[in-house]
């Protein structure tokens, strides 16, 4: 009776569909498709812009479709000295920094669960505080100077490697794993460190990948810290590199001319790199990896939001 | 027995030892940097090292006030910091509408593709926003050649280089980065709802908008109200990466907020550092104050504080 019950319902709410209802529904579908268009033209743009003919792209007549496609400005920017140091910087930057910030969640995390640990509380308090201390440009600046962070790539990863929230994350989650677990393998002679190597870090896998994911693109779209700490072009990351170019393009632009004369002189006005050409194509060599890795991991995004409400 | 406790001792302290390196970094990365306050305190001109000579008290902190041109500055920035901050707070309501009205889309694979999309500018750096801001909106970009083609204008309008609805703007490429993001913890809530509450009502005779007024929204206050009172704790802290990119000559009296100034004012010259150091340590104790208000407001409401 009751099942039976429950199955109705939703054809009974069906037939209430008002007219108002219906209305709304409607406008809901063209707000949301605006919305969906805002959030993703810019991007297409840029795209359809960097493989059109550069005199169009220029004057900002590609709105729609590619126009002439060509690859040139692709060759163009390579050409670009610097550039692909710069690339190399930041996914360097990316894999050191993602790996040590996650083992070292991981095991701090761990480390924070275990009651033998001296002290522990406090030393967790230690840790998780900083997340609300901020000294100030300036002193951090000086500090950073003092103990030699600036021009040297460690600078990039040891103010980043510690983050109180992913240790946060990980304890919670260490300790929702079976007490019996570890229990087991310590009477078998397992160490603290064999434990945490051996047991915790397979089973603690999902919530590793997700803070791997936050820590990567954070570390990729890190671009403060350059401008704070580095004046020697050979660490300068694409994010920084990238800020130059829109706030320089044009001396860019002869840059690359000068470099590729010879080619220079037989392309066509559609192919000649421009400020623009040269700007929108370095912005979607930065901006690529994050779309293109964003679909495949939009489910561990969605899962540390959902975590980080929780504990919020 | 004796034997087995110091046996646990001396694992507790080797245990102590494993963690020993990382608590070094956060007190060298973390913790020392507020030792970097005292230059606050002295006249320090870089690369003289400080001494007792160079010890000036709070005469920089009395400079905040005292000189007129230094006083009409920081008021300016406060204003901007404000009504940055003002229009954040005030338009807080939008990813939870915003979400509201997503759950009620019906087509599955649309609204999966929707929260998809407006999530993505979320992971994109400012740097990066503001590429694609002056692909679209400079002067020879995409919105002004299509303006121009439309004959609705007759020369370019300079969306960037303007100080015009600056603050507004600003809110605008914030809300485009963050709202789809924003909105998926409310989605989350949303999803935590009781069925059978909206089945009663909708049998009931309840029609959309009398669901979503009287229950979606009344369940996602609680979750609305700790984002307020994180809006509020960071109320002078809107960072300074946003307002660095988008600033330039043209809009820097209106997009200067405190954090961008305390940026700026040390780039044009190591003699400020002691004044930038002053005004970062007053921004400090006003948010940490902000902090510990606001966390004891949630306590009083919700009956557990956010810290």
């Amino acid at each position: 009776m009751v099942a039976k019950q429950q199955v109705k319902t939703p054809k009974k709410s069906a037939i209430k569909t008002s007219f108002s209802d219906k209305v709304i529904s409607v406008v809901t579908y063209i707000i949301y498709a605006i919305f969906a268009f805002v959030c993703v033209y810019p991007f297409y743009y840029i795209i359809i812009n960097s493989i059109s003919a550069n005199n169009l792209s220029e004057r900002g007549k590609v709105l729609l479709y590619p126009m002439e496609i060509h690859f040139k400005n692709y060759a163009n920017v390579m050409n670009i000295p610097g550039l692909l140091d710069a690339a190399q910087m930041s996914v360097m930057r990316t894999v050191v920094g993602t790996i040590l910030t996650v083992m070292i969640a991981a095991f701090l995390g761990y480390m924070f669960t275990r009651d033998t640990l001296w002290k522990r509380k406090f030393w967790y308090r230690f840790v998780t505080v900083t997340m609300y201390i901020n000294a100030g440009i300036i002193p951090w600046f000086l500090t950073m100077k003092l103990l030699g962070m600036t021009n040297n790539f460690w600078g990039y990863i040891f103010p980043m490697i510690i983050q109180p929230f992913y240790i946060v994350l990980c304890k919670t989650y260490v300790e929702s794993v079976p007490r019996e677990l570890q229990e087991a393998a310590e009477i078998d002679g397992a160490g603290t460190l064999m434990v945490f190597f051996r047991i915790m870090l397979p089973v603690i896998k999902p919530i590793l990948a997700t803070i791997a994911v936050f820590a990567a693109v954070n570390q990729w779209n890190s671009f403060q810290d350059t401008l704070l700490l580095m004046s020697d072009q050979k660490l300068y990351t694409l994010q920084f590199v990238l800020y130059q170019y829109i706030n320089q393009a044009s001396s860019l632009k002869a840059l690359v001319s000068n470099n590729t004369s010879s080619t220079a002189m037989m392309a066509s006005l559609a192919h000649a790199a421009t400020a623009t050409s040269i700007r929108m194509t370095v912005t979607v060599i930065v901006v690529l990896p994050i779309m293109c890795v964003y679909p495949f991991f939009q489910r561990f995004f969605t899962k540390g939001i959902m975590i980080g409400a929780v504990k919020g | 027995m004796q034997r087995k406790l110091s046996e646990r001792k001396l694992r507790s302290y080797k245990e102590f030892l494993y963690i020993l390196p990382f608590l070094i970094i956060v007190a060298l990365f973390s913790y020392f940097p507020l030792y970097g306050w005292i230059y606050a305190f002295h006249d320090y001109r870089p690369p003289f090292p400080i001494t007792s000579e160079t010890w000036v008290g709070l005469k920089w902190f009395a400079t905040i006030v005292n000189n007129p041109v230094r006083l009409e500055n920081i008021l300016r920035v406060l204003r901007n910091t404000f009504a940055m901050s003002g229009i954040s707070l005030l338009f807080s309501w939008f990813p939870m509408v915003f979400a509201v009205f997503l759950n009620e889309i019906q087509c599955k694979p649309f609204k999966k593709f929707v929260q998809t999309v407006t999530t993505l500018p979320n992971f994109i750096s400012w740097v990066l926003v503001y590429a694609l801001a002056f692909s679209l909106f400079s002067t020879t970009g995409a919105v002004n050649s299509l303006l121009t083609e439309l004959g609705l204008i007759d020369k370019p309008i300079a969306f960037l280089k303007s100080s015009e609805h600056i603050w507004f703007k600003m809110w605008l490429w914030l809300t485009w980065k963050n709202a789809g993001w924003a909105a998926i913890m409310y989605l989350a809530a949303i999803s935590g709802i009781d069925d059978q509450m909206i089945e009663a009502a909708k049998v009931d005779g309840a029609t959309r908008m009398q669901i979503i007024w009287h229950i979606t929204i009344p369940s996602l206050l609680p979750t609305y109200f700790v984002i307020v009172m994180l809006n509020l704790a960071n109320f002078l802290s809107n960072g300074m990466e946003q307002y660095f990119v988008f600033q330039n000559a043209f809009n820097q009296d209106y997009i200067e907020v405190l954090d961008l100034y305390v940026y700026n004012m040390s780039i044009s010259g190591t003699g400020m550092y002691p004044l930038s150091t002053a005004i970062s340590i007053l921004k400090s104790i006003v948010s940490v104050v902000l902090l510990f208000v606001t966390n004891t407001v949630s306590k009083l409401v919700r009956g557990e504080g956010f810290i």
